[in-house]
Parts: C-alpha cells; structure tokens; sequence
C-alpha cells in the first residue's frame, strides 16, 4: 500500500516533469491565457466578467481545485470547460504559471 | 518684394492645405496587446498615425464627438481616452474606475456615459472636459454592486444599460444633467450580458446568459415594461460552452428583419420585426460573436468564437442562406464596415494584421500590419444612435 502510494507519487512527479508543453505550445498557451482568458478575465488578469486570476487572487485556491475548473467548467456561471483544448498537463502548467506570475 | 510676399503666400497656402483635412473617412484600429492606436483613413486604405500609452485596451470600444474630430475609447482599466483625430494625438485621458467594459455618447453630444464591472454602475462625464457629471452606482438587493453592461444612448437625452448580477434594465434620463431620472425594469430575465438598440432608436433588446429568449423594451411604451421574446427558444436544445460571449451589436435590418447570435448554439437567429417571431435558424460553423448587417442590409457578416474564430461566413439576406465563407486570419474579432458598405475591414489577432474586403466580390483590397488588433472603429458611428 505504502509501496504503491509512493510509486504513484513519483509517478505523477515524473509525469509533472515529463509532460511539461513544448516551448512553442507554452507560447500558444500563454497567448491563449492572455486573450481568450483575458476576454472574460482581462488581458492583464485581474478580471472582467470573470473574476481576477492574479497570483495574489489565487494564492488561497489549491492547484487541483483550479485545474478542475478549467478542465470541467463552472456550472451556473459564463466559465466553460477546456478539456477539449487542453490536456491536464498543459491546465497544470498553465495553473503553476498563473500561481507563479508577479 | 512683391515676388517674394507672392511667393510667401503661395507656401503658405501650400501648408495649410496640405493640413486641412476631413475627418468622415477616417477611423481607429485598437491594438489590443502594445495598448495603442492607430488612426487610418478607409479612402486610401492607409494608417495615417499611431498613438500608445492607452493603458489596458482588452475589450476597448470607441464612440465619435459629432463633429467627428475627436474618438472616445474606453479601456477594460477604466481609461477613458480622448483622441483628436486632426492633431494625431491624446487630447486627454483619465482613469475613472477600476473595471469597465463600454460607453456612449448622449443624443446631444455633450455627455460620454460609461459603464463598469468595478465598481458597478455608470459614470457620466462632459464630453468636453472629461469632467465628472454624475455617477449612478448599480445597486440593487441588499446593497449590492451589479456589473453594468449593454450601455446605449437613445432619444431625449437618455443612456440605457443593464445589471448582469441584478437582472434589470434601467434607462437614465439626463435633461437635467445633475438630477439623473432613473427609470428601473427589474425581474427582465438572468444575466443579460449585452444589449443593442434599433438603428431608429426605438427598441432596446438585451441578451441573457442564463435565460430563455431575449428581454424587449420598447421605448415607445415603457409603461408596458420589459417583455420576453423568443422565451421557447433554446429550451430543448442542450447549450455548448460558450468560450466568448457573442456581442449584440449592429441590427441587421433587411425589410423587417433583425439577426442575432445564438448565444451556446451554431446558429444565427432570424426574428421578423413586427411580431418579434423566429422565422428562422440558419446554421453556421461556430458560436457567432457579431452579427453584423452590411449598411444596406443585404449581407450579414459573422465571426465566431474560439475555437472556429479563423472564420467569417457571410448570409446572403435575400434567401437567408450563406453565400460566403472567408477565412481571414487567426482569431478574427471585430469588422467595420465603410459608411456605404462598399467595404468590411476585419481584425485577425493572431496573425497581426487587418485585412479590407470588397463585400462585392470578396476579394482582398489592402493588408494593413497591426499589433494583436481588436476593434475597429470608424468615424460614421458619430452619427449613429446605440452604437
């Protein structure tokens, strides 16, 4: 048990580091975030229709809680899934990036 | 001595008229990411000057003075920007709240309305000086601030706009600029999330997120409040993601007929005017963003919302079919039309560049660089009610 839990932590640690997006698609995704976020969230982030996606405006919501809404949406409100667009590891680079940004 | 006054006078001359100019065909092109813009002229189909330092330009939109020298743009910063068209410059600029998503321009040219997210409500400023007139926060419910959008101006002096978190419409009579009357519709329908205005001025109809239909105020019969039309539509039919929301802007009035963007849906709506009923739904590619009518009305021209925004499809108003489909650039987000239609400029963000089109015959007229454009803008609308 211990075994395994340790094996799918380092799983998913190798996975983090493998699966990090080219450096094209970092520059696709940070024009995405930028624009096609931006158009409900602002272009600098710090939000529109949508609320702000600033560090400081996210420091107090986990990693997994965010990439779960940009995977599956927000029911009841404008925030679509992005799933179709986006693998988990590309929502979990944007995610670190977001949460790491000035 | 007489030769040289003559002559002096000649190149004076020569000076002035080489600064005189119009300014009817002239216009702005947001560049969303660098914040800037550029002033172009639709006859020569060149960029005539840029201007920068305009702050936070995502979801920018401009209104025209009516003596169309000087161009509005509200930022999503909260920057209202004055702009002369004649000297190429700022003329003023300040930052009147923290959020804000559009403006208008009143019947009389004197008074710029703007409307915010944060915090909520609209500002009233002389268009003029910039000068703070009056400021109507949004409030509703228990003191709460809603987000204000699908600001218009319409006849006798008045600005209409909507609470997206309040779900109301509320119309703001200035004739007496220091003594706002507030007329309020509440219970409208959920989230209206933009309005447009009939080119006469006559209808103010709002879209809602959350709802059925669309919410109808005839402002020739406020006394009858808001009503509901289409309320069946989209019920049955199970709503897509909607990755940007559509804009309703520019009524595409052929005969009786008004055209809106299926809000979750691949469809562009056809509505007859004068009973307010779907005559039909005309499938497209994506999820339309603007809808937009050619001056007279016989083409209407989409864009869409990611991921189909490289496209633009062009309905043929006769039969209500698709003529056309044009594929532009990457990420296209806003055209313009020429005063008399004869042209479409079009903003392909990704690819940095604006294209103009002959709407006759769609063939490509001009290239025109552009960092990451957005709106465009031209100087017509000065004259134009709701836009």
């Amino acid at each position: 048990m211990r075994f395994s839990l340790l094996c799918l932590t380092l799983l998913c640690s190798f996975a983090v580091v493998a699966e990090e997006p080219s450096q094209d698609r970092q520059a696709e995704l940070k024009n995405l975030l930028k624009h096609d976020c931006g158009s409900c969230h602002g272009l600098t982030l710090k939000g529109g229709l949508g609320p702000s996606l600033l560090a400081t405006d996210l420091h107090n919501k986990s990693a997994e809680f965010l990439i779960a809404t940009i995977q599956n949406g927000r029911k009841d409100t404008a925030m679509p899934p992005w799933k179709t667009f986006l693998s988990i590891d590309e929502t979990r680079w944007l995610v670190q990036h977001l949460k790491n940004s000035p | 001595m007489r030769f040289t006054t003559l002559l002096a006078c000649l190149l004076v001359s020569q000076v002035i008229l080489a600064e005189l100019r119009g300014t009817g065909d002239l216009g702005l092109i947001i560049e969303r990411e660098p914040a800037a813009v550029q002033i172009i002229n639709t006859s020569t189909q060149k960029t005539l000057s840029h201007i920068a330092d305009l702050g936070d330009l995502s979801h920018a939109s401009v209104v025209y003075s009516r003596d169309a020298r000087y161009a509005f743009i509200f930022g999503r910063d909260g920057g209202l920007s004055k702009i002369d068209l004649l000297k190429d410059k700022i003329d003023q600029r300040i930052i009147q709240a923290g959020n804000s998503i559009g403006g208008a321009i009143s019947q009389d040219g004197k008074l710029i309305a703007v409307s915010n997210y944060t915090p909520g409500g609209v500002k009233i400023f002389s268009s003029e000086t910039l000068d703070l007139i009056a400021d109507i926060p949004a409030i509703y419910a228990n003191n709460k601030r809603s987000k204000v959008v699908g600001l218009v101006d319409a006849p006798g002096q008045k600005f209409i706009f909507s609470l997206f978190d309040a779900n109301e419409i509320w119309v703001v009579d200035l004739n007496a600029v220091t003594k706002p009357k507030i007329q309020k519709f509440t219970n409208i329908g959920k989230q209206p999330y933009d309005a447009l205005l009939s080119p006469d001025g006559r209808y103010y109809i709002a879209g809602l997120f959350a709802d059925n239909g669309l919410a109808l105020l005839d402002l020739w019969s406020p006394e009858k409040g808001v009503k509901r039309i289409l309320p069946n539509y989209g019920k049955q039919d199970e709503k897509l993601p909607v990755y940007k929301m559509p804009h309703l802007e520019g009524w595409a009035a052929a005969g009786n007929l008004m055209f809106i963007p299926a809000i979750g849906q691949h469809e562009v709506l056809v509505i007859e005017q004068s009973t307010w009923q779907l005559i039909k739904r005309i499938p497209v590619l994506g999820q339309p963003v603007f809808v937009m009518a050619r001056p007279d009305g016989r083409q209407v021209w989409v864009n869409f919302a990611f991921p189909d925004n490289s496209h633009l499809q062009i309905i043929d108003v006769k039969d209500l079919s698709i003529e056309k489909h044009l594929q532009p650039g990457k990420a296209v987000l806003h055209m313009e039309f020429t005063p008399r239609g004869e042209h479409v400029w079009v903003s392909a963000r990704d690819d940095n560049h604006v294209l103009v089109y002959d709407t006759q015959n769609f063939k490509e007229l001009a290239r025109l660089p552009a960092k990451k454009p957005s709106g465009i803008f031209f100087s017509n609308r000065a004259h134009k009610m709701g836009l």
